[in-house]
């Protein structure tokens, strides 16, 4: 019998099989942020195991609240930045160079295809875009990985989700994730393995990969995965290079981690993005989706556009070209955060930062920022946010408040109308 | 091992999130026991009040898909420091389940009918629940009705919570 993706990288990686399905992989990577991290080495020091498995291996990030905003996150800024100290992890990233965890770990050339990552968040399903598997987990997971470098996982049944036709002007890999969580509802994928394949998939650049995967946890997925091929290896090749003589030999290395062609699905699913308009979410759960044209006119006070779902530069990219000799609406604030310093070095040099604050947005440094409402941002009682984040739970953005989900391109269009509207990049189906 | 009897919390609504169990305002905070006010703060539920509904329950009874969202262990944090150390529900997100076993707490999963016979037979009534971890069987009892209810937990889910939780049991092992 073939195997999937997740299965070639657990059986490469397995340790022990202490009962029944689930397995001990060995990890290549422990992902750390401040907001997560702090309880875990807190506890190992008070257990008398204050140690990692290896230094090299462990990236940290001080990402979601940056500047710290009180006397609470400046500490738990300095724990993680006393432990990476002490414990010698280089790859920290600190004020000036840190940005979004799932944007900078990447961009950073720590994933690979193959790779079994962990860290203390559910987004890090991000990183199966690289095909990897890559997986959130809680504190006392995060503690066994810093400490000895596996993690516990039933064996990872998936399911496919072919993506077919003709992407339409305006549409988005983000509409096409809102789309697939709508369909599988919010639990759709619990303790699976999302696959995304298929021609579209296959088109898509890194970025656009990173937000389909992003949002595999919003239907419960353990991790989103797609196929590494040439758009992977030319993402990663400056990393790369040195291992391997060719972009075709790299290329040709990662194909051990292609699914087999008789590999198993749990379920298989098509869809076919040809008549596919922009979507959004409407209410406090990930499923609750709708097309934009259904929603026009709806109010909104803020429209906040970054996060490790979309603050990449194309994501910037999209909402300059729809924001381009506009201003935003009087009665909209509008925030922007790119996702790490490259991108937003990136956008300064393409004259996108200077569209946005001729637009009247505030540009904020890297951060997650408004995405969960515990720095800037917050919203209050009533108020509306047109949002390119991943979650819109209810309080998510501030107690009382209702957060929209939907691409930068929209996000864009709603803060020049003021209220949701259709991107000028969408020209109908 | 925790104890695993006592009196149960119902809340009839699925999806129910960790936002809602614990808001991400709270996660700047670096002890668990800190966490203890602000338990099911921003539930969404019709009638239910976190300030006078949570005294005195021990078990939570709940519907599909309970602790999806965040990977945050704050959120079996939240229930643990407030005397809660088991949820029963129809279905649970992969993280929060992990996380609960992880702490040596339980979270069983139980067939959609019997969770909906248990909700119909005790719901608004005081319940109480009794574990017997030898037999795998729950009695539930209240307004004069008993139930026994069997459940399965894994080998694996049972080692962590006789261990104390995943990390003694890795550290010792790997
Ligand atoms: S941007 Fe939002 S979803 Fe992404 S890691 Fe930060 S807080 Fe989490």
């Amino acid at each position: 019998m073939g195997k999937t993706i997740a299965e070639k990288i657990f059986d490469k990686h397995f340790v022990d099989n202490p009962s029944g399905d689930i397995h001990v992989i060995k990890l290549d990577a422990v992902f750390c942020h401040e907001i997560t991290t702090p309880v875990a080495i807190n506890d190992l020091v008070s257990r008398g195991k204050d140690r990692v498995y290896d230094a090299s291996k462990i990236k940290a990030v001080i990402d979601h609240v940056t500047p710290a905003k009180d006397s609470k996150t400046a500490a738990q800024g300095k724990i993680v930045r006393d432990w990476a100290r002490r414990q010698g992890i280089k790859d920290f990233f600190d004020i000036g160079r840190n940005g979004v965890c799932h944007a900078i770990f990447p961009e950073q050339g720590f994933v690979r295809p193959g790779y079994t990552i962990i860290m203390g968040d559910s987004h890090t399903c991000t990183h199966g875009a690289f095909g990897a598997f890559a997986a959130g987990v809680g504190t006392t997971d995060l503690e066994v990985g810093i400490l000895k470098g596996v993690c516990a996982f039933q064996y990872p049944l998936s399911i496919k989700i072919n993506v077919t036709g003709k992407m339409p002007e305006g549409v988005f890999a983000k509409d096409v994730i809102l789309a697939i969580i709508g369909r599988l509802g919010v639990n759709g994928a619990t303790n699976r393995v999302i696959e995304f394949a298929g021609p579209v998939v296959e088109a898509m650049s890194m970025e656009a990969r990173m937000t389909l995967c992003n949002m595999a946890i919003e239907a419960g997925g353990t991790c989103g995965i797609c196929r590494p091929d040439m758009t992977t290896v030319d993402y990663l090749w400056k990393y790369i290079r040195d291992d391997f003589g060719s972009k075709a030999a790299a290329l040709e290395t990662y194909s051990e981690f292609l699914p087999d062609a008789d590999a198993e699905y749990e379920n298989i699913i098509d869809i076919d993005v040809s008549n596919m308009e922009p979507m959004m979410t409407v209410g406090f759960k990930p499923d609750q989706i709708k097309p934009v044209s259904e929603m026009v006119g709806e109010k909104v006070d803020q429209v906040y556009i970054g996060s490790c779902t979309n603050g990449r530069i194309e994501d910037l990219r999209a909402a300059a070209a729809v924001l381009k000799g506009n201003r935003i609406d009087d009665n909209i604030r509008g925030i922007v955060s790119p996702a790490t310093p490259s991108i937003y070095n990136q956008a300064l040099e393409e004259g996108i930062i200077k569209i946005f604050m001729d637009a009247g947005f505030c540009v904020t440094n890297p951060t997650c920022g408004a995405c969960l409402g515990m720095s800037n941002g917050v919203l209050a009682e009533g108020e509306v946010c047109a949002s390119t984040t991943n979650r819109n739970f209810n309080g998510r953005m501030g107690k009382g408040g209702m957060v929209h989900l939907m691409s930068p391109a929209t996000a864009a269009a709603t803060a020049i109308a003021g209220k949701i509207k259709n991107s000028s990049m969408y020209k109908g189906a | 091992m925790k104890n695993f009897n006592g009196t149960v919390l119902f809340l009839d609504r699925s999806d129910i999130n960790t936002d809602e169990i614990i808001p991400a305002k709270y996660l700047t905070e670096i002890t668990k026991e800190a966490l203890k006010p602000y338990l099911l703060e921003d539930l969404n539920m019709d009638s239910f009040d976190s300030n006078t509904d949570l005294e005195g329950k021990q078990v939570v009874i709940t519907r599909e898909n309970f602790g999806c969202g965040s990977s945050r262990e704050h959120a079996p944090w939240a229930f643990e420091v407030n005397g809660l150390y088991m949820v029963i529900a129809e279905s649970f997100a992969r993280i929060f389940r992990q996380n609960m076993f992880n702490c040596g707490m339980m979270a069983i999963a139980l067939p959609k009918e019997t969770i909906e016979r248990i909700f119909l037979t005790f719901s608004g009534k005081e319940t109480t629940i009794e574990t017997d971890l030898e037999k795998n069987i729950f009695v539930v009892q209240g307004g004069g009705e008993k139930m026994e209810v069997p459940f399965t937990v894994s080998d694996y889910d049972r080692s962590l919570v006789e261990a104390g939780g995943w990390l003694e049991f890795a550290d010792s092992k790997y």
